[in-house]
């Protein structure tokens, strides 16, 4: 196969947004691909300089200035609103989940224009920061998997009409906003507010954004193996942490 | 020690306080050390706060010359190397154990005579505290990164209070030219900086003054925006000899291993040139430092290379790598996820684990399924093996290298004290 065939990973603004380890999520889908034999090349999508090519462009945590800063250079890019149009797949956590949706709030309360690629909006708590084990089972979007992830952001998100929630809270909080729904998609644009990393603990989601370019493939059992038995001792580490919800 | 409070007027409470908490303290250690086993440092300190509730103030202004340690990395050797330096001419108050927080502060220094040299370890976030109540204190600034992701307001928080500290007030600094939160933090004015050659730039990609990128261009960075960029370095140093801010330049000591250990060594011969202490002679007395409380201990013979290391967080983890990188020997990783080590361990996918490729790894730790996964997605070969002591077992029979987080690094301590 030649390098043009290759699935293409573009890791958003690695610089701005890895601040809770939302790198391995890159790690996780290159590495699935490469152990089912497909070609894959992971390359970096750094300021306004996104490429168009990208199969899957995935968007990790950061801070609040670094994530205004991102936001504003992917608006100014366009990448990304042209990979939905071309039916990429976008994937982003926390901070990268906020700046995928309409608007959302810094710390002085400043609004920010979000790339709008998801239907939803986000403000500042008021209570303390969500920090803890998450587990909420997704929806339509994988019916019957439950979601496994660590929480760390002061941030409530609403969905709108125009999305889906990504999953029922158990327990944590997720979204925040009193509707105990955690992340949202719509079409092949997915966000969570799940570290872990997220992919790492939830193999099948993985799977499932991987599925939207090169079709379906046969399980990893071996490697999921050990995944599974993480996400069975995290999802019974948060039961401690129920009431949160 | 009477007359020495008694002229201290400006303290906000009566130090007769001190006068009362210091047995109360002391009596406290003793039971603990007695009935209890442990060594009594953080409740003694615990209940001297308690009845002066302002010792730290107290206790430091008896000390003319107080030099304080803080960073995420290095603090403890760094401290322990700048105290062996300065012990060869005078006695030391420290916290040798890494009791950082103001109750071991308190505990290091209620024993010390009035009027030693004090070297202290401080917590990031308590170095505000104690600088502001210091008389002519000595501050070195090692590193900021990521570290126990759940519970640190993130680094760059730190990095601003520490700037708003240093801009009221008098303290001599010595600080890290290579990591930008630390350069944004100290005093330009008052500052001695250190080339230390810091690997881990993750947590400084974005500008700390601007949040414009930071550009990186070999040893040199830049804000791409504001004017934030890499000071001259006054300190520099090679793999084995040292230049201080004077242009002396010096042997190193090479016990203990990696560049990060050179770095701390810097650091504290910079420390002894501020301070106007005699430099000669202090690298053979670093010397003497062949662990720092457990940290790089020869595990199974002085003869051989494999060390215990404390590997909490992934800019420690950097420098940890490229010790072990040259030679292949099998390898016990241990990870925790308790308070003290952060329950997110999201970071361990900030450590390149593929480097370990090759070699015979053991995950082992309450939260060894966390590293599972991570070194399977690394394409290193592993074996989990839940029962630390049978790890241990596994690794003295390999002669392994053993690393551990922040409590496993504490309870592989004690099951190594529980076979010697």
């Amino acid at each position: 196969m030649t390098l043009d065939s290759a699935v293409r990973i573009i890791a958003l603004a690695p610089d701005l947004l890895g601040t809770y380890g939302d790198a391995g999520n890159v790690t996780v889908l290159a590495q699935r691909l490469r152990w089912r034999g497909f070609p894959t090349e992971v390359v970096e999508g750094i300021g306004r300089d996104v490429p168009d090519s990208g199969d899957i462009y995935v968007l990790g945590g950061g801070e609040d200035g670094p994530q205004a800063l991102a936001a504003r250079e992917m608006i100014e890019s366009g990448a990304l609103p042209r990979a939905v149009e071309r039916g990429a797949v976008i994937f982003g956590v926390c901070a990268g989940y906020q700046l995928l949706g309409c608007s959302f709030l810094d710390t002085d309360d400043n609004v920010h224009a979000g790339l709008g690629l998801l239907d939803c909006t986000t403000v500042r708590g008021t209570g303390p920061r969500n920090v803890g084990e998450v587990v909420a089972n997704i929806g339509t979007l994988l019916p019957g998997h439950v979601l496994s992830g660590f929480e760390n952001h002061g941030g409530v998100t609403t969905v709108g009409g125009g999305a889906t929630p990504l999953a029922t809270i158990v327990a944590g909080n997720g979204n925040g906003d009193g509707s105990h729904t955690e992340g949202a998609w719509s079409g092949r644009v997915v966000g969570t507010y799940l570290h872990g990393p997220v992919l790492a603990r939830n193999p099948d989601l993985a799977d499932l954004l991987l599925e939207w370019v090169v079709g379906p493939s046969a399980p990893l059992a071996d490697a999921d193996a050990t995944a599974e038995a993480l996400r069975a001792e995290r999802i019974q580490a948060a039961g401690g942490s129920r009431r949160r919800a | 020690m009477a007359a020495t409070l008694a002229s201290d007027r400006s303290s906000p409470r009566p130090p007769r306080r001190l006068r009362f908490a210091v047995p109360a303290a002391r009596l406290a250690r003793s039971l603990s050390r007695r009935l209890a086993h442990r060594d009594g440092a953080v409740i003694g300190g615990r209940v001297c706060l308690a009845v002066d509730p302002d010792a730290v103030a107290h206790l430091l202004v008896q000390h003319p010359t107080t030099v304080f340690v803080s960073a995420t990395n290095g603090k403890t050797t760094t401290t322990a190397l700048l105290t062996a330096a300065i012990e060869r001419l005078m006695p030391v108050a420290t916290n040798t154990t890494g009791a950082n927080l103001p109750s071991g502060i308190v505990t290091a220094l209620m024993d010390a005579e009035p009027g030693t040299t004090a070297v202290l370890e401080v917590d990031e976030r308590y170095l505000p505290g104690v600088v502001a109540v210091a008389t002519n204190p000595v501050a070195l600034l090692l590193n900021l990164s990521r570290d126990q992701l759940d519970r640190m307001a993130e680094v760059r928080s730190i990095a601003l209070r520490w700037r708003d500290a240093f801009a009221h007030d008098t303290t001599r600094v010595i600080a890290n030219a290579d990591d930008p939160l630390v350069a944004y933090a100290a005093p330009p004015e008052r500052t001695v900086w250190v080339a230390a050659a810091s690997r881990w730039r993750m947590d400084a990609l974005s500008c700390p003054a601007c949040t414009a990128r930071v550009q990186y261009d070999g040893d040199d960075w830049y804000c791409t925006q504001c004017d934030l960029r890499r000071p001259k370095p006054d300190v520099t140093f090679t793999d084995t000899d040292v230049v201080l801010a004077s242009g002396r330049r010096l042997a190193l000591p090479t016990t203990l291993p990696g560049t990060h250990s050179r770095a701390n060594a810097a650091f504290a011969l910079a420390a002894l040139e501020l301070l106007g202490l005699p430099v000669d002679g202090a690298s053979d007395a670093m010397a003497t430092v062949t662990d720092v409380d457990g940290r790089y201990q020869h595990l199974w013979a002085t003869d051989d290379a494999s060390r215990l290391y404390l590997g909490k967080n992934p800019a420690g983890w950097a420098e940890i790598l490229d010790v072990l990188a040259p030679v292949d020997r099998p390898l016990v990783i241990a990870v925790n996820g308790n308070d003290a080590d952060g329950h997110d361990l999201s970071w361990l996918w900030d450590v390149p684990f593929e480097r370990l490729a090759g070699r015979p790894v053991v995950a082992t730790g309450e939260r060894m399924r966390d590293l599972a996964v991570r070194l399977r997605y690394a394409d290193v070969e592993h074996t989990a093996e839940p029962n630390l002591t049978r790890a241990l077992a596994w690794a003295r029979t390999a002669r392994a290298d053993v690393v551990g987080t922040y409590t496993a690094f504490q309870q592989i301590k004690r099951e190594l004290r529980r076979d010697a």
